[in-house]
């Protein structure tokens, strides 16, 4: 048995070897990934287009809006002067924020009244009006705490005035919140999928395509061995991919990693057991190689876009949050992301190890029931 | 078992298989001796491929049930296939190995140790000519070499009986006479053959002729006994306007059936001595005067014909 599986497996390497285009496949589009992803995905918003429509023009207006300038995370490209000015800013997508001042800002602000600035931001971008938003209020908020202060001063209360909660923030594992560490990581495991998903269900359909898999049907090997043997060169080039793509991070990123390479090995492996399931089961339901490429990408984005990398799973409405349990890639994420960064091991990643095994397993045994025997 | 095993290669009694309405095999009885060469002859669609598949166990019947080299195609169909070779329409060849590779590779699934591969493939290469192209890529090999090669590999483990789905299917002419010089030879070992074919010539050349039509089997027979069963006898009519003396003879009373076939006319009449100078006055009379009548030997394909059409009236 194992020596016909091994016939099988060195025929799948003797092909993939000698396919230009597969070995091209292998490389430079993974590499292209991780290169691209970790450049341009950036969460950390800088920059952001601002425009001012200060009405009052006073000294505390002035000071309010120097706080803007002098502040990395805004760039004030615009002075409004008029309603209809602000519109078109906004319309041409000039600006993503406009901060305006009412005429009576410093007025009510020095007779003690409530006053207000609004804040006007352009939400196509929904996540990204998001912290925009938190950044603005950080400002207003300091603003405000030094008014008071003046206030208490000219009434003769001097002293530090120290709010009753004061909230300090340390963001562990990655201090400087780089999303960088936390998408590299996580391309590494999209990449994974991707190679490992897609071979196992060309390779298979391939077979079918060009009349082999009749030619086998007809010789004493047992349908486990073939399928053995068609997967496992598949999960051994897999693991080159996840080498390949490591070193990439490692050393041209420079992410830390901080757990031990043998908790991401098992995690990959069990991960693997449900992508080569899912390819396989793909490969039962295609009769060509472009059916199978069709219901490959049906599979994959959704994967991606549920998995927790890209839209945090909280906010998704509850009937996803629980379709997100059947999709390995959001353990996979965990496990890379969290030896990456917070190095915990199996100890701490049992349950997403246990889920992919799970998971990756039924699959299995699903693809190799439907993987029929016989032509009938 | 064995006794049975001994008398016939191929047993099949009531073998059924349908694909939703369709009855593609209808209760199909058919026997194979041990060192025949045996052709099934339809026109495409008959059932024969499906009826290949089923006696090489890859394929479940609905109804009945065959015995191959003794072993039953469902019960024991891991056991029978180490036993058989099987040449589908379009073999299985991996374009991206070389032929060596490919030979290697079901040598190795089947589990041909290498000494017995190395003995075997001098004979194997030689016979079929691959000597050498063996570092060449499957997919540089001409349509008569790969068919060479597809042969070479479902041959590589011995088989007691091969089975051969249009063999020949868009081989030229001399590699076709090539490629039965081998099974000839192969013959020549005690090696039974189930061959399936559209070309009468081809399956001329067999021991024992079935014809399928329909999922059924018209008639199963040698050559000279099915040649036998033509009812009638055969002119063969030489014309210069084929369509003018189709019409001029179609619906003569002596005439059973016309068939143009080329450049002639085929006849049926149940004398040629008697329809041969009514015949010829006929054509003199539409002006065909130049026309030459020959009484020739019914072929397999004139038998084909009215036996369908006898099934079709």
């Amino acid at each position: 048995m194992f020596r016909r599986i091994y016939h099988i497996l060195i025929k799948e390497f003797i092909q993939v070897w000698r396919d230009k285009k597969l070995r091209f496949f292998l490389i430079v589009p993974p590499l292209v990934q991780i290169l691209a992803y970790g450049y341009a995905i950036n969460f950390d918003i800088k920059h952001v287009a601002t425009a001012i429509f200060d009405e009052d023009r006073t000294e505390d207006t002035r000071d309010l809006i120097y706080r803007f300038r002098s502040n990395q995370y805004f760039k004030v490209k615009h002075y409004i002067e008029s309603e209809r000015h602000l519109r078109d800013l906004i319309d041409h997508s000039e600006v993503t924020l406009v901060v305006r001042i009412p005429w009576d800002f410093s007025k009510n602000l020095r007779w003690g009244d409530p006053t207000k600035v609004q804040i006007i931001l352009d939400s196509s971008d929904s996540n990204a009006a998001m912290v925009v938003s938190r950044y603005v209020n950080t400002i207003l908020t300091d603003y405000t705490q030094e008014m008071f202060k003046q206030r208490l001063w000219r009434f003769g209360l001097r002293g530090e005035l120290a709010a009753p909660v004061d909230m300090e923030v340390r963001a562990w594992f990655n201090p400087n919140l780089m999303s960088r560490w936390t998408y590299v990581p996580g391309v590494i495991a999209m990449v994974v999928m991707l190679v490992s998903l897609m071979l196992t269900a060309l390779a298979v359909v391939r077979e079918r395509e060009i009349g082999t898999m009749e030619q086998i049907l007809v010789t004493p090997i047992r349908p486990m061995e073939f399928l053995l043997g068609k997967t496992i060169p598949f999960v051994i080039i897999s693991f080159g991919e996840v080498v390949m793509v490591t070193l990439v991070a490692l050393l041209w990123f420079e992410v830390p990693f901080r757990g031990s390479f043998l908790t991401l090995f098992v995690g990959t492996l069990a991960f693997l057991f449900n992508s080569v399931g899912v390819g396989l089961l793909i490969s039962t339901a295609s009769s060509t190689q472009q059916q199978a490429m069709m219901a490959g990408s049906f599979f994959l984005t959704p994967a991606i876009m549920l998995s927790g990398l890209v839209f945090p799973i909280n906010n998704m409405p509850p009937f996803f949050q629980y379709l997100t349990y059947l999709n390995p890639l959001r353990y996979f994420i965990i496990v890379v992301q969290d030896t990456f960064l917070k190095g915990v091991g199996l100890k701490v990643l049992w349950p997403q190890m246990a889920a992919m095994f799970g998971l990756g397993t039924t699959m299995l045994i699903l693809s190799a029931l439907r993987f029929k025997r016989r032509l009938a | 078992m064995t006794t049975s095993s001994n008398k016939t290669a191929i047993r099949a009694e009531g073998l059924t298989k349908r694909f939703g309405t369709l009855v593609a095999v209808d209760g199909l009885n058919l026997e194979v001796a041990p060192g025949e060469a045996f052709a099934l002859v339809g026109p495409d669609g008959a059932g024969k491929t499906t009826t290949m598949r089923m006696l090489c166990g890859i394929m479940d019947p609905d109804g009945g049930r065959a015995e191959v080299l003794g072993f039953d195609t469902v019960k024991e169909s891991e056991r029978l296939k180490e036993h058989i070779g099987y040449m589908p329409q379009r073999f299985g060849l991996y374009d991206d190995l070389t032929v060596a590779e490919n030979i290697r590779f079901y040598a190795d699934i089947y589990g041909v140790s290498k000494a017995e591969r190395e003995a075997r493939l001098p004979e194997l290469l030689g016979f079929s000519n691959l000597t050498s192209f063996q570092d060449r890529l499957a997919a540089n090999l001409s349509g008569g070499m790969r068919q060479k090669l597809g042969l070479t590999c479902a041959l590589i483990h011995t088989p007691r009986l091969l089975f051969l789905d249009e063999p020949t299917f868009g081989v030229d002419p001399v590699s076709r006479r090539e490629f039965w010089a081998i099974l000839y030879q192969l013959l020549g070992t005690g090696m039974s053959i189930f061959l399936t074919t559209a070309y009468m010539d081809e399956a001329e050349r067999a021991h024992r002729i079935a014809l399928m039509h329909r999922g059924r089997l018209l008639i199963d027979d040698t050559l000279e006994a099915i040649k036998e069963k033509f009812q009638g006898e055969l002119l063969e009519i030489h014309a210069l306007d084929l369509h003018a003396a189709k019409r001029a003879l179609a619906d003569h009373p002596l005439a059973k059936q016309v068939l143009a076939r080329g450049d002639r006319l085929l006849v049926t009449v149940d004398s040629a001595a008697a329809a041969l100078k009514p015949f010829e006055i006929i054509l003199q009379g539409a002006g065909l005067s130049g026309a030459r009548l020959d009484k020739v030997e019914p072929g397999l394909e004139d038998l084909f014909v009215q036996m369908v059409q006898q099934e079709g009236g």
